[in-house]
This record gives C-alpha cells, sequence and structure tokens, in this order.
C-alpha cells in the first residue's frame, strides 16, 4: 500500500476578510523508502501542506480533500490519534534550528521525550537510546552532549539534534521543512548527506521541503512544483529536471546561477510576483507571468497534461524548455 | 553557577552599601539639623545639645555612619526617640506583623494570577480570556485602599465574619492573628493579582508561539503536555521579573494597607515615624525596606539562573 496519499487537499486559512485558500486541490503520492521534494517560491503553499500532513495547521485553518497514511485518513482522525501518530510514525524538522529547541530543557532529554512517550521507555533507557541517536546523527561525544543545552550547540548542530529527536522512534515518515535553509553552505551539504544516509538506514519516506532545486536535485527520487497553492508540476526528479514541462518550472530553472554563465549575464528572474491566494486570476495562476499565456490560459485552468506516465504537468502548451 | 551567586551576591553587598550612604547622607549630613528637626524649633538649647550628644552628631560624619552600619550587624541601633524603647526590638515587633502579610499577600496573589492566566492564555480571544482582561483592568483601576475598605465593609461590618483592624498578637494564639491578617492579604493581593494575571496569560501566550512549542506537538505531545513542558518554564522568567517588582510595590502598598486595618506593623511604624519626626527608626526602616527590595532582586536575579540556562554563564 503506498504510505502517503494526498488526494485534492485544500487548506483555508481564515482572515478578517474570509477564509484564504493558500492550498488548492493538492494530489500527491509517497511510497515507502522514497523521497519527494516539493519545490515553490514562499508563498507557494508547501509548508502548509505539511503542517496539514502532520495535522499541526495553525489555530482555525481548515483542510479538506484526504490525507491517507496507510490507508488512514489523517484529516478524520482525532487529535488523540494524531498525537499517538506524530513524533512516533510521522517526524517533521523544521528550518530554524536556532528556535526549535527548548532552551531551557537539556538536548537529551528533548530527544528522549518522544521515547518515553512513545516506546514507554524508562528515562535511563531513553538517554541512552538518544545518545545512540545523537552518535549516528554526527554529534561527536554524544554521551557527554546529552547534558548540553541548546544554546550550547552550533546552528549544525542544532539542526542534527532535531533530526535525531525526529528519528528516534524511527517513523515511516519524516517531513524535512527546509531543513538546510538557515544553515552555512558547508554545513547544508552535511545535513543533506546525513539525511541520505538515514534515509537508507531507517528505510522511512522522506518529504522534503525546499526552494533549492540543487538540494532537492540531490536527494528527491519525485519532485512536485508548486505554484500559488496549487500544483503545477510533477515527476520523477531526473525528468523533472531535464524536460521542465511547465512554463514555471522553466523560469524557476533559469533563474538559478550558472556557475559556468558567461560572467556579467543577467540572471532570467520570473517577471512579477506570486499572486496573493485572495487575488488569483481565473485560468491559470500563472499566465501573468507565462510567457507562453493565450487566451484561453486567462480563462479556464489548465488540465493536467501528461509527459510521460509518471510525468504531468498543468498548462496548455507544456514542453521542453529552451 | 556558584560564580553567579557570588558576583550577584557582590552586587548585593554593593548596592546596600550605597543605599544606606543615600539615606545617611540624607538624613544626617545635608543642612538641616536632625535635633532641631525632632524637637522642634522652640526646643531649649540645652535640650538639642543633649540631644545631638545622644545621637552622636557631636562626631564626624564618617565615623557615625561606620557606627551605624556596624549597629546593622550587631542588632544595636539605638533607642527609638518617641518610643523609648530599642529600635531593633521595635523593628523585630513590627516586622512579625508585616513579614507574614506581605508573605501571605504575595503567595496569595501567585495562587490566584497563575491559574488565572493559565485558563485565559488556554482560552485566547474566547470568553474565559475576555474574563480574566476585564478582572485585570478592574485591578489595575481599583486602589488597595478602597478595596480594602469595600472588604470591611462586607465581611467585618456586613456578614461579621473577620475583624474589621488591629492585632491580637502573636502571642494570643496563631487562629486569631491569622484572621486578623486575612482581608489585609486580600486587599493587597487582589490588585496585584490582576496585573499578574495578565502579564502571566501574554507571558504564555507568547511561549506558546515559539517553535521549540511546534516542535514538542510533532513528537506527539498533547496541547496540554506541551504547555505544562515546554512553555510554562520559559513563561516564568517574565511571570517572576514582574513578581519582583511588585514585591517591593506590596511594601509601599503595606504602608497603606496597616493604616486601614490598624495593624502595628512596619509600615504604620514607618508613617508613625515621619509623622512623629522619630529621624532614627525612620533612617533605619528606609534602610531595611531598600535591603529588602534589593534582597529580593537578588532572589529574583537567582530564579533567572534556575529558570533559564542560557543566563547561568551569563558575563556582566
Amino acid at each position: 500500500m503506498t504510505l502517503l496519499a494526498v488526494e485534492g487537499l485544500t487548506i483555508s486559512l481564515p482572515t478578517p476578510g474570509g477564509p484564504l485558500r493558500v492550498v488548492r486541490d493538492a494530489s500527491f503520492a509517497l511510497e515507502r523508502r522514497q523521497t519527494l521534494g516539493i519545490v515553490g517560491e514562499s508563498g507557494s503553499g508547501k509548508s502548509m501542506t505539511a503542517l496539514a500532513i502532520i495535522g499541526l495547521l495553525p489555530a482555525g485553518a481548515t483542510a479538506a480533500g484526504r490525507v491517507m497514511l496507510d490507508g488512514e485518513d489523517l484529516l478524520m482522525a482525532s487529535e488523540e490519534r494524531l498525537c499517538a501518530l506524530r513524533g512516533n510514525r510521522i517526524a517533521m524538522i523544521f528550518q530554524e534550528p536556532m528556535t526549535s529547541l527548548n532552551p531551557v530543557h537539556r538536548v537529551g532529554d528533548q530527544v528522549a521525550e518522544g521515547l518515553i512517550l512513545h516506546r514507554g521507555l524508562d528515562r535511563a533507557a531513553a538517554l541512552a537510546e538518544a545518545a545512540r541517536l545523537l552518535d549516528r546523527v554526527g554529534i561527536a561525544q554524544a554521551g557527554a552532549r546529552l547534558r548540553a543545552y541548546p544554546h550550547e550547540l552550533s546552528g549544525g548542530q542544532r539542526q542534527r539534534v532535531m533530526i535525531a529527536l525526529a528519528l528516534a522512534c524511527r517513523p515511516d515518515l519524516l517531513i524535512a521543512d527546509e531543513p538546510t535553509s538557515a544553515l552555512d553552505v558547508t554545513v547544508q551539504a552535511q545535513i543533506i548527506e546525513l539525511l541520505r544516509g538515514l534515509i537508507d538506514d531507517f528505510g522511512m519516506a522522506l518529504l522534503l521541503i525546499s526552494h533549492d532545486l540543487a538540494v532537492v536535485g540531490e536527494i528527491a527520487d519525485r519532485v512536485m512544483v508548486m505554484y500559488a497553492g496549487a500544483v503545477a508540476e510533477e515527476g520523477p526528479t531526473a525528468a523533472l529536471y531535464a524536460v521542465r514541462a511547465h512554463p514555471y518550472t522553466q523560469g524557476l530553472f533559469g533563474a538559478l546561477p550558472d556557475r559556468l554563465a558567461r560572467k556579467g549575464r543577467r540572471l532570467a528572474a520570473i517577471p512579477g510576483t506570486v499572486p496573493l491566494a485572495n487575488e488569483l486570476p481565473p485560468g491559470c495562476p500563472f499566465h501573468g507571468r507565462c510567457p507562453k499565456a493565450a487566451p484561453i490560459c486567462r480563462e479556464t485552468p489548465p488540465p493536467w497534461a501528461s509527459h510521460a506516465a509518471d510525468h504531468r504537468a498543468r498548462c496548455y502548451f507544456p514542453g521542453a524548455a529552451r | 553557577m556558584i560564580q553567579f551567586c557570588l558576583r550577584r551576591l557582590a552586587t548585593l553587598c554593593v548596592t546596600l552599601i550605597a543605599a544606606s550612604a543615600v539615606v545617611f547622607v540624607v538624613m544626617e549630613v545635608l543642612p538641616g539639623d536632625p535635633a532641631v528637626v525632632m524637637l522642634g524649633t522652640e526646643a531649649q538649647p540645652e535640650t538639642l545639645a543633649a540631644l545631638r550628644k545622644q545621637l552622636g552628631l557631636d562626631r564626624p560624619a564618617p565615623e557615625r555612619y561606620v557606627t551605624w552600619l556596624a549597629g546593622f550587624v550587631t542588632g544595636d541601633l539605638g533607642l527609638s526617640q518617641t518610643y523609648r524603647v530599642p529600635v531593633s526590638e521595635l523593628i523585630a515587633d513590627r516586622l512579625a506583623i508585616t513579614g507574614p502579610l506581605a508573605l501571605a499577600a504575595i503567595v496569595l496573589s501567585t495562587a490566584i494570577a497563575l491559574p488565572l492566566g493559565l485558563f485565559a492564555a488556554a482560552r485566547h480571544r474566547r470568553l474565559g480570556d475576555a474574563g480574566v482582561m476585564a478582572f485585570g483592568q478592574l485591578g489595575l483601576a481599583v486602589p488597595n485602599f478602597w478595596f480594602g475598605l469595600l472588604l470591611v465593609l462586607v465581611f467585618s461590618i456586613s456578614l461579621g465574619w473577620l475583624p474589621a483592624g488591629g492585632f491580637p498578637g502573636w502571642q494570643g494564639g496563631i487562629g486569631p492573628a491569622m484572621r486578623a491578617l486575612i482581608l489585609p492579604a486580600v486587599a493587597l493581593a487582589l490588585p496585584q493579582a490582576a496585573i499578574l494575571a495578565r502579564v502571566a496569560r501574554s507571558a504564555i501566550l507568547d511561549a506558546m508561539a515559539e517553535d521549540y512549542v511546534r516542535t514538542a506537538r510533532a513528537k506527539g505531545l498533547t496541547r496540554r503536555a506541551a504547555l505544562w513542558r515546554h512553555v510554562l518554564r520559559n513563561a516564568m522568567i517574565p511571570i517572576v521579573t514582574i513578581m519582583g517588582l511588585q514585591f517591593s510595590f506590596l511594601l509601599a502598598g503595606a504602608i497603606i494597607i496597616e493604616n486601614v486595618f490598624y495593624l502595628p506593623g512596619l509600615g504604620r511604624l514607618v508613617f508613625q515615624a515621619i509623622s512623629q519626626r522619630d529621624l532614627i527608626v525612620v533612617k533605619d526602616i528606609v534602610v531595611l525596606l531598600a535591603g529588602t527590595v534589593v534582597f529580593i532582586n537578588f532572589v529574583v536575579d537567582l530564579l533567572y539562573a534556575v529558570l533559564d540556562p542560557r543566563l547561568r554563564s551569563f558575563r556582566t
């Protein structure tokens, strides 16, 4: 059975002007041991999608559709049931390692907490396991580091602790929301390498959210491109990176700085900005910024166009870039 | 941690010496003869001279200052001009009332404010929250002496449950003495509790919005468990700060409340000493109160370090 199947996920946030649909009709699937990368600009709905899966949307937000974990609809699950799954079968690591750990508790206790909660270990056994986990994520002298407070660790070490904390109960699904964005480039590479090794070891599925195409390309089996709350293109990483069927995907790649490009070449920015969820134009949400836009794009949202069996884009004029 | 304590203790001592020096300079060195202040302008020159000698005013100021400071250590603070008893005895007697009163008030205020703040934060933007905020607003607006009178009206005069004032003394048993302190303690505590409840509410709300609470929830902790294990200790830092500040207001409030309830406490003593120009007593009590405030700040600093490991290695 598919580990995670998201079908028609629509998320609304409450605002004074009425509910705001920040994610619209997103569908995707993730198999065990697979990595799915979700890319897109800020405000494209990536993080909201992740929070909906783990059931931690902000207060007042509503999610419609289905989020099936091993056939169980998480959107219909009770809060009690979700608490039993969170940290146990689904875990999440966040962008900000600086603020995501509690400053007043020792890191060992923070890693051990989930083990005590879900595995019923006593504190000593949980701390022993926490030491093994810290060692596995590459923290030197893990046993001694159990007693450290978060402020005594560097950003990269804190993110390693966050990873250890998330992996404590050997989850089936790990959601990583921009896990490397707040880190130095050299540390970023180490963390990605660590995540890759851990996926193999633990046999879990990874949902990696990032705006960094290079990071996603390195680790993901499949990639989903989101734009203005909707999925624009989805496919196997290699095919998607090679074909770039959706004009938005092409724009994202075009905006990457190219080491081989001539000095002085201007970066090709996508003109305009992402439309706000309450100002979405009719038709394709990207048409205002799309070089290929035709009259039909302004009227009716495009249907899915398949490029290959498992590679599709929501565009009237999909096609290879260049 | 030990180093932190020692450093704070050193700060405490320096502050205390500075405070006593200011009091001494204001009362004894600046122009104006303490003896004339105490006896009035109509006093006979011989009486003035005798008092000056008794007060030690014929000796140089630095010597008097050191003698006075030593008095705090040995407990010999001289005789009160009006009461004709040793000042240290006088203060000890009065402290036996004001101490328990202040303690009861701060315990009561905390016991009311923390659950209310927690309750309001858990019901953010709902009816319970609005109720606590309204109570907080009321508490800010109502002066404690008026509230004390209101309590007397209801609980002493109408219902006859508790004494309206006065103090039977501890030697008459703990029961009656405690009964006499209930209304004053409530009058002192409630307005403070109102403010503290508002502070507690916003501190808890702030902490609840932190990323580490989301991490705790992602671990599988329930909302309630995340609140107890991850929010409260972080929220205690601003709460303890305000409690420390409130303690000074509590001492000031005790002066008023002790007068409303005719309690022979330290506040009433300093009030009477000022009106009777008993400078020896005034001077000693002012330093004592300043010392108490400084000591409370020291305790608050220690509590910070207990609550937040980041402050333990703090270098100042």
